[in-house]
């Protein structure tokens, strides 16, 4: 995973609901097929909104962490 | 042969519906029809945080914009609209404008709202504004109410920018008929 670049990085951190998944949305679509974005957030429910979101657009979510309240998502553009 | 008459109720278990296979599940998702009719500021935000996150997962969003609801997209800077007397007392006692909503509950003469933007502002909230223009972004379609604008006395230039055509009930049922996700805010 660590091998491969992340082509963009959504800073949605102190943002409420709904805009990190607006925003996610919104540089997902400037990326090509197969390119990994990441997305830092620190809304707690982002981690059912982003399973959601994935399994909504056919994205993959390809990796989840939390760390000191920031939650991290690295997610495979369909 | 033998194993047929072995398992006399294979005929039955073929005709109950084969289970939804999961890839079924990824196809496009539902349009949604959101019938805006209220025009009161937590509605409006609801109405906003829906049609833009709707938009985010990938769903065609509609707004159908209807009575209260479509007060909402009369430009902020319009103070009365309507060309009779009471058209324009019905703008002046509640005025138009997404900027401009009032609470349903604990109004308090403007206080509830400043209260809500107040909070909204140190939690990072998008305002119902900011939200808006996300969701126009994003390819909402605004559709609003041909019956509403004529009985508001409402004009095309009175709204704001990228509304699309006004539209009847029958455009409604329509796309409820086949088979949008409705929302009645």
């Amino acid at each position: 995973m660590s091998t491969e670049q992340i082509a963009q990085i959504v800073d949605a951190k102190g943002l409420s609901c709904p805009m990190p998944i607006v925003k996610t949305a919104q540089a997902a679509k400037g990326l090509a097929s197969g390119q990994l974005l990441e997305v830092l957030a620190t809304d707690p429910g982002s981690t059912k909104d982003f399973t959601a979101w994935a399994k909504a657009t056919g994205n993959e979510l390809v990796e989840q962490t939390v760390e000191g309240g920031v939650y991290r998502f690295v997610l495979r553009k369909k | 042969m033998t194993a047929v008459a072995e398992h006399p109720t294979t005929p039955v278990a073929e005709a109950a519906p084969a289970p939804v296979p999961e890839h079924e599940h990824e196809q496009k998702p539902r349009d949604i029809l959101i019938i805006c009719y209220s025009g009161e500021l937590e509605k409006t935000w609801a109405t906003m945080i829906l049609a833009s996150t709707g938009a985010a997962m990938g769903a065609k969003v509609r707004i159908f914009l209807t009575f209260w609801g479509l007060q909402v997209f009369v430009k902020d800077q319009k103070r009365i609209t309507g060309d009779n007397v009471m058209q324009k007392m019905m703008s002046f006692m509640q005025r138009p404008g997404i900027s401009h909503r009032k609470l349903s509950k604990m109004n308090f003469f403007g206080m509830g709202p400043w209260m809500m933007r107040k909070l909204a502002k140190q939690y990072n909230v998008a305002s119902p504004m900011e939200l808006l223009a996300v969701a126009q972004e994003m390819g909402v379609e605004l559709m609003p109410c041909q019956m509403t604008m004529d009985m508001f006395g409402l004009k095309r230039e009175d709204m704001i920018d990228g509304l699309g055509e006004p539209v009847g009930a029958a455009t409604v049922i329509s796309l409820l008929q086949g088979g949008d996700a409705p929302l009645f805010i």
